[in-house]
């Protein structure tokens, strides 16, 4: 697609025009087809067939599955074989499974229905005209991406029907061929079987025929209960490699005539460095070739070597005048821009019940109360540091990546080097975690350091250093919280105010400076003006404050500092009030049963209420958040050591649960993850350069830290939730409320162990 | 310089400055042993040296004294070590990168201690960092493997 082209539909579409609306999305088997070619037709073999652009069955009956979302850990290749597996009638040890090609034909569409800015529980007109809208721009924009928690809802309807249509095609072929009715067919273990005559045809024995069959027009999928593999913990389909040390890695990639290389950014963000005297760097053994990145992620230098430690070594001795910076240039100018923006700044109000000003207006002192929070920026810190393999060759690009967007790759790296995307190939390797990380400045310089050594792959490899210094950082965001209480103890006004920097408009900065940011961005005030509480006066406002730092997608995104902006203050509330923390939710929340039934779940599983033990305390979290309902209490015990974290206890409704195993590892991940952040992580700015580098000072939870969990997972809403991230912001709500509750004095600013030590 | 990999004599043509860690993925190919942080803190790049864990990215090949095991070597004649198999039944990856370095350090662990506690657990444990937090899961394979161990399979 052209540039042009892309902006002016991005342009139309992100206002929800009327026309877009009308259009909706196609229903019936088509809607997984079209408006995209399938791209397995490309590169068939002879005696293989294709029935969409999810399965592609050989004459050998090897059967492949594409899962065209990224495996980053969240075990999505498994689920996605999965929903083809139940309705082709095929065991999952029966199936290969490939990510397959980049291509538009894999949008992701519940993604952008969640950019629509309505809550999760809100099925009126709009809000569902709305989703319809936003989710058409991928089918339109053709955005491959895996991320939201969008995966597993996003195959649920596309996976099956490929699946359903496939089988379907495959009998009518076998039937034809054993001169039967489709209907006196079964199909068992990739065989259709003819029970009155004993006769059967494999899969792949019809799979050819089967192809030409003209595709249903509508489609039944298996009841519920039915199912044989869904709803049930499945084998991870990738574990066995996984516990070799397979290289299945991006940084596992091996080409014949490869060279290895790395990157040194500047660390002053944005901008080129004054100057740069890279002799002692060039003369290191083993270097071959020294390149500038000039891209609009950032500008430094590529280097490019013999192996990978002896571009290590030459990037640390490049030497530069990196120049100065002309954003807030250490942490306490960040917080000065974040204090001034919540004191004074214009504000969009995303959320406004009843009339807050009146509510404040005529509020008697002692029945107010008002606290700000704030959160530093964090790194994600994937275990797998950012990396690229690439490839320049007679003009075309070839691309070996851990890629969570991998049509945004093939575009941008593209365009880096002068290469048309239709000359870009992408092959999609596990990463090693994301969390929301993966972005393409890893494969923009990869495929510029390639065109440097034409003819060669480049295996480009960051420093953990690197990785830290120069990541698309959770943005530090400051919240103000101001409540009415009413003669019951409950609120009667909430009025809450977020300030932080847009990431929907940073990433554009880095991704299409071009394009102008597109309204008000979701995730300022996502988790935050979207809860499931009743409360007669409640207004929530973002404002979006530029702190020049790149900031990006870290795993929850906005819910992972608004929940603890909500949930603690709630529970100052509670305090101020008379009221339990959980009594306090319940009341609030009580025009919404699933929200109920995960915090009385938890409840019961903690036992919460029960008496503790001296030096021990409870806090507890709820969120709604990428379409879960979460509860969580966190246990803490105060040791001579400083803080143990005991337990945690997490309630999820996820709507339907598709395989039980990898939720509860999906929970516990997230939960872990965002303990890590709330107990000790922080990103500081010197210079307006990073301060932290490695493990030694941006640490993570570790084993030895590590809590008991206890999860439970319900079904009880309508609609099917995300639970990749579900997990994280509950985790540091409730572990701030229960070191709150521990020390009797209140934690309104992460990382905790700014001022308290863990054990 | 010659090590010994997995059983195989290797003849390595690097600088002896050069950590193992790169010298066995840039220059053997072995790529079991994953790169996380370069300066011992994340145990992503364990391998054992003379049956000892070490974290092959900060030790300077030539300094190499011992037979080298990385993970490539624990399957014996297609069978899983132990350690792999219960980390196989419990389903302990989620990204997998970390897992390598996880299962060298559990391996060395249970040939010193054949029935860890949880407290020996964290101790030998302690060192492999996990960004998508499988520690439960480390925990009750650990207990799984030494279970299998002691009965022998
Ligand atoms: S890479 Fe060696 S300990 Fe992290
Ligand atoms: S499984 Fe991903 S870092 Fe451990």
């Amino acid at each position: 697609m052209t540039m042009s082209r892309l902006r002016k539909i991005t342009r139309r579409v992100f206002l929800i025009g009327a026309a877009t609306v009308a259009g909706g999305v196609a229903v019936g088997y088509w809607y997984v087809t079209r408006p995209y070619a399938n791209p397995l037709e490309e590169g068939l073999a002879e005696d293989e067939a294709t029935f969409n652009p999810y399965v592609k069955i050989g004459s050998d009956n090897t059967i492949t599955v594409i899962a065209p979302r990224a495996e980053m850990g969240q075990g999505i290749s498994t689920t996605l074989a999965a929903f083809v597996a139940e309705e082709l009638d095929v065991p999952l040890e029966l199936l290969t499974v490939e990510h397959g090609p980049a291509s538009s034909a894999y949008y992701n569409e519940i993604m952008m229905e969640e950019s629509a800015p309505f809550p999760w529980w809100d099925d009126g007109v709009l809000a569902s005209l709305a989703r319809g809208a936003f989710g058409t721009v991928a089918t339109v924009l053709g955005i491959q991406a895996t991320g939201g928690s969008t995966s597993t809802r996003d195959g649920f309807d596309r996976m099956r029907q490929a699946g359903a249509a496939a089988r379907h095609m495959l009998v009518e072929a076998a039937a034809k061929r054993l001169g039967v009715s489709a209907s006196e067919l079964r199909t068992k273990n990739a065989t259709v079987v003819h029970d009155a005559s004993g006769r059967s045809l494999t899969y792949g024995e019809v799979a050819l025929d089967a192809a030409k069959v003209k595709p249903p027009s509508t489609l039944r999928l298996k009841d519920r209960a039915d199912w044989k593999l869904l709803g049930k913990p499945q084998k991870r389909v990738d574990m066995l490699a996984k516990v070799t040390g397979a290289p299945i890695f991006g940084v596992d990639v091996l080409l014949p005539d490869m060279l290895f290389g790395t990157v040194k950014m500047n660390p002053v963000y944005w901008q080129k460095p004054r100057s740069a005297d890279l002799s002692k760097a060039e003369a290191v053994k083993g270097v071959v070739k020294i390149v500038p990145l000039e891209t609009t992620y950032g500008h430094g230098f590529g280097v490019i070597a013999e192996n990978t430690w002896a571009a290590f070594r030459a990037a640390e001795l490049i030497e530069a005048d990196w120049g100065t910076p002309d954003y807030p240039a250490d942490t306490a100018a960040v917080d000065k821009v974040l204090s001034d923006a919540i004191a004074s700044g214009a504000a969009t109000a995303m959320r406004d019940d009843g009339n807050v000003n009146a509510a404040f207006a005529d509020a008697p002192q002692d029945r107010v109360i008002e606290a700000d929070y704030s959160v530093p920026f964090l790194a994600h810190t994937c275990m797998e540091p950012q990396c690229a393999t690439a490839l320049f060759k007679d003009g075309r690009l070839e691309i070996w990546a851990p890629a969570q967007l991998p049509t945004l790759v093939e575009y941008l790296s593209g365009a880096a080097i002068g290469v048309e995307m239709k000359d870009v190939t992408t092959h999609t390797t596990s990463m090693g975690g994301s969390f929301g990380r993966r972005e393409v400045d890893a494969t923009i310089y990869a495929a510029i350091m390639a065109k440097a050594v034409e003819g060669r792959p480049v295996k480009a490899i960051w420093t953990r250093e690197e990785d830290v210094r120069h990541d698309t950082f959770r943005p530090a965001a400051r919240g103000r919280l101001r409540a009415r209480l009413g003669e019951d103890g409950l609120p009667t006004a909430l009025d809450i105010r977020v300030a932080v920097p847009s990431i929907f408009a940073n990433m554009m900065r880095r991704t299409f400076p071009s394009i102008s940011p597109l309204g008000a961005d979701v995730t300022v005030t996502q988790a935050l003006r979207d809860q499931p509480y009743a409360i007669p006066n409640y207004r929530v406002s973002g404002i979006e404050t530029d702190l020049g730092v790149p900031v990006g997608f870290w795993r929850s995104v906005g819910a992972s500092f608004n929940c603890f902006f909500h949930e603690c203050f709630l529970d100052e509330i509670a305090q101020q009030g008379g009221f339990d923390p959980i009594e306090l939710r319940r009341r609030l929340m009580k025009d919404f049963p699933a929200a109920l039934a995960v915090v009385d779940k938890v409840a019961e599983m903690a036992r919460w209420g029960e008496k503790l033990p001296q030096g021990t305390a409870k806090g507890f979290a709820f969120s709604l958040c990428f379409g879960s309902w979460v509860g969580e209490v966190v246990q803490v015990k105060d040791t001579p050591a400083g803080i143990r974290i005991e337990k945690v206890w997490i309630a999820a409704d996820v709507g339907t649960a598709i395989d039980p195993g990898i939720i509860e590892a999906q929970l516990t991940s997230g939960a872990v993850y965002g303990l890590s952040a709330a107990m000790g992580q922080e990103i500081t700015l010197s210079g307006g350069q990073v301060e932290q580098s490695n493990f030694h000072d941006f640490d993570a939870m570790r084993i030895n830290q590590c809590p008991d969990f206890e999860v439970a997972i319900l079904e009880n809403h309508h609609k099917m939730g995300g639970v990749g991230e579900s997990g994280t912001p509950c985790a540091i709500a409730a572990l701030a409320n229960a070191v709150s509750a521990l020390k009797g004095e209140r934690i309104r600013a992460l990382p905790i162990s700014k001022d308290l030590a863990f054990a | 310089m010659n090590l010994t990999i997995n059983g195989q004599a290797i003849e390595i043509d690097a600088d002896p400055d050069m950590p193992l860690l790169w010298a066995l993925r840039d220059i053997v190919g072995i790529l079991g042993p994953k790169f996380g942080c370069g300066i011992a803190a994340c145990g992503a790049c364990t391998v054992l040296v003379g049956g000892t864990p070490v974290r092959s990215c900060s030790l300077p090949v030539g300094l190499v004294e011992g037979a080298v095991t990385t993970i490539e070597g624990l399957v014996k004649g297609g069978v899983l070590s132990p350690v792999q198999q219960a980390w196989l039944d419990e389903q302990v990856p989620q990204c997998g990168y970390c897992q390598s370095g996880q299962i060298m350090s559990a391996h060395a662990l249970l040939e010193e201690i054949a029935d860890p506690t949880n407290e020996e657990i964290d101790d030998a444990m302690g060192g492999n960092m996990c960004r998508c937090g499988t520690y439960p899961r480390i925990r009750a394979a650990i207990k799984k493997a030494a279970a299998l161990k002691l009965a022998g399979k």
